[in-house]
């Protein structure tokens, strides 16, 4: 097979070698997707293989550019861009919104009320739960588990109308406005979100039950793609990607924001339990068990939060920030997503750069699919968990 | 943890006055630029040095400052065991914009520095894969520049619609 690439680094193939039983073998490279069904969406893999084993991996993306960074700069408001950073993860919407109002309250000196804190932690901490619940479910599908995807998307649909009932949208909301929300909560919110966490509970068992301790899926996951810690540091990788290999690192507690400090909750790390630790069954893990962490932070903020408050009290009415500029991140359920904002005094922003977690988090994957068979790549695009709308924004 | 103005202070000790200047007038965050020729050494020293640590580049950003004519890097550095932070930047003139790759040192930079190119037509030298990475490869100009004209046609396809 020859090299189908136009540009870009040469990859040079090995001479075809005798392997002694009378049959040759030769290298050859194969394009794994856009259109494949395991790499989330449309991600090109350039891989070079030695029968089935990967010997070099070369990621293409690109392929849903659209230069959110560049429609933000020709809005000419601060809140036009909220929309826009809803599809950059499109299936967290709510932590992108979350950490752009953030920043740019920060850029502006603005503090919000008790009640849209604790409101905007709760739709956080349920993004996050519906995001891993996709990312756990779509993980089994790639690698052959079909029941567990619909036992998740269930669940997930569960969190999807409370933000329906608040915002009257599903997927992409833009809920969370600078300086406050769009509206508050439905008068059943605290109910609903009460009663969720309640039925939710079992429900992680039963997913252990079903796919974390198969026996199936267990070896098709272990030992699988082990990303090491100072590798992983290096890369810049966050996230459950990120504890999956050992590490103790969650913004939420290391570089806390908004109020993530008065609760109580554990940072949850991989530990090597079924093979090596920072494999692909470890990154998985870390994902089920944050759900519960997130559980824990949504019942505790539930008690908490103020029955009064106006979520519009801080919404500014014309967003004029103050000349300079902030690097301000938060953790999605990605990892971490910073936004680098600059203002220039006018309405529009001189420049928005996010920083986005799956980016970053696949820019290693060529480091540790080398060696790896073809079949196992799938397993680990699925562990680190991209959302292709974010690496390519 | 050691504030901007100190690290300035050591910056400017290991490697002299006019190589870096510390900018601590703007309300939000202060930050040092940097001579370009210098980025990589005194990345180098930053991560390396006992004390400093700065063992994660959190984001690294091309700006193009059009007023000035000038392109610039950002480059937001964070220390996972010291806890300090510090903002370094680059200006380079327009038309003759590259500096040191820091490829080698934090593996973070690698998309990023090829994604500064593709947006902003920075080059790095010494950069191991110097292609463009969101645009594809025959794309023409640098799209977050702020004087960018979009291209008629890309490969027989209308592309303003």
């Amino acid at each position: 097979m020859t090299n189908v690439k136009e540009k870009g680094p040469e990859v040079t193939l090995t001479p075809p070698r005798d392997t002694g039983k009378g049959l040759k073998t030769q290298e050859m490279v194969i394009n794994m997707g856009p259109q494949h069904p395991s790499t989330h969406g449309v991600l090109r893999m350039e891989l070079t293989l030695d029968g089935e084993i990967v010997t070099n991996a070369i990621p293409h993306i690109g392929y849903l550019h659209r230069c959110f960074e560049k429609h933000s700069e020709a809005m000419n408001d601060y809140a036009k861009v909220i929309p826009y950073v809803d599809r950059m993860d499109y299936v967290a919407a709510m932590n992108n919104e979350l950490g752009y109002a953030i920043a740019m309250e920060r850029l502006m000196d603005i503090r919000v009320n008790d009640r849209v804190e604790y409101i905007r932690i709760i739709m956080s901490e349920l993004q996050r739960i519906a995001s891993h619940l996709l990312a756990i479910g779509t993980f089994g599908l790639d690698i052959g588990a079909f029941t567990p995807f619909l036992y998740c998307f269930i669940e997930r649909e569960k969190v999807l109308d409370i933000f329906e009932k608040a915002s009257g949208a599903r997927l992409l909301y833009n809920y969370i406005w600078i300086g406050g929300l769009m509206n508050d909560v439905p008068a059943d919110f605290k109910s609903d979100t009460a009663e969720f966490v309640k039925s939710f509970r079992p429900k992680i068992k039963e997913l252990n039950d079903l796919l974390s301790m198969n026996k199936i899926f267990i070896d098709r996951t272990a030992n699988i793609g082990v990303l090491p810690e100072k590798v992983a540091i290096n890369y810049g990788v966050s996230g459950p990607s990120l504890r999956g290999s050992g590490v103790h690192w969650d913004l939420r507690r290391d570089d806390p924001y908004s109020i993530y400090d008065r609760f109580d909750f554990d940072v949850i790390v991989g530990k090597g339990e079924m093979g090596t630790l920072g494999d692909c069954w470890d990154r998985y893990i870390v994902r089920v068990r944050e759900m519960e962490e997130s559980l824990k932070i949504i019942e505790q903020a539930l008690d908490q939060m103020p029955e009064e408050g106006d979520v519009h009290e801080a919404v500014p009415k014309k967003i004029r920030p103050p000349a300079g500029e902030i690097y301000c991140r938060t953790e999605t359920p990605r990892g971490e997503l910073g936004y680098y904002i600059i203002s220039d005094k006018s309405t529009s922003p001189f420049r928005v750069k996010a920083r986005a977690p799956s980016f970053v988090n696949l820019s290693v994957l060529p480091a540790i699919s080398i060696g790896a068979m073809v079949a196992d790549m799938v397993a680990i695009i699925g562990s680190i968990d991209i959302v292709l709308g974010e690496v390519d924004r | 943890m050691k504030t901007t103005e100190e690290l300035h202070q050591i910056l400017s000790g290991q490697f002299g006055e006019e190589a870096c200047e510390l900018k601590a007038d703007e309300k939000v965050a202060p930050w040092i630029i940097v001579k370009p020729d210098l980025i990589r050494d005194i990345a180098k020293y930053l991560r390396d040095e006992k004390g400093l640590r700065f063992d994660s580049l959190m984001c690294l950003s091309g700006v193009h400052y059009q007023k000035e004519n000038e392109l610039g890097v950002t480059y937001h550095l964070y220390s996972t065991t010291e806890k300090h932070k510090l903002t370094l930047k680059v200006i380079m003139p327009e038309d003759d914009a590259h500096l040191p790759t820091v490829e080698q040192i934090w593996k973070t930079a690698d998309w990023h520095e090829r994604e500064a190119y593709d947006m902003f037509g920075i080059r790095f030298d010494g950069h191991p894969d110097p292609r463009r990475i969101l645009c594809p490869d025959d794309w023409e100009g640098y799209p977050l520049r702020k004087d960018y004209q979009v291209q008629e046609f890309y490969r027989g396809m209308k592309v303003e619609y």
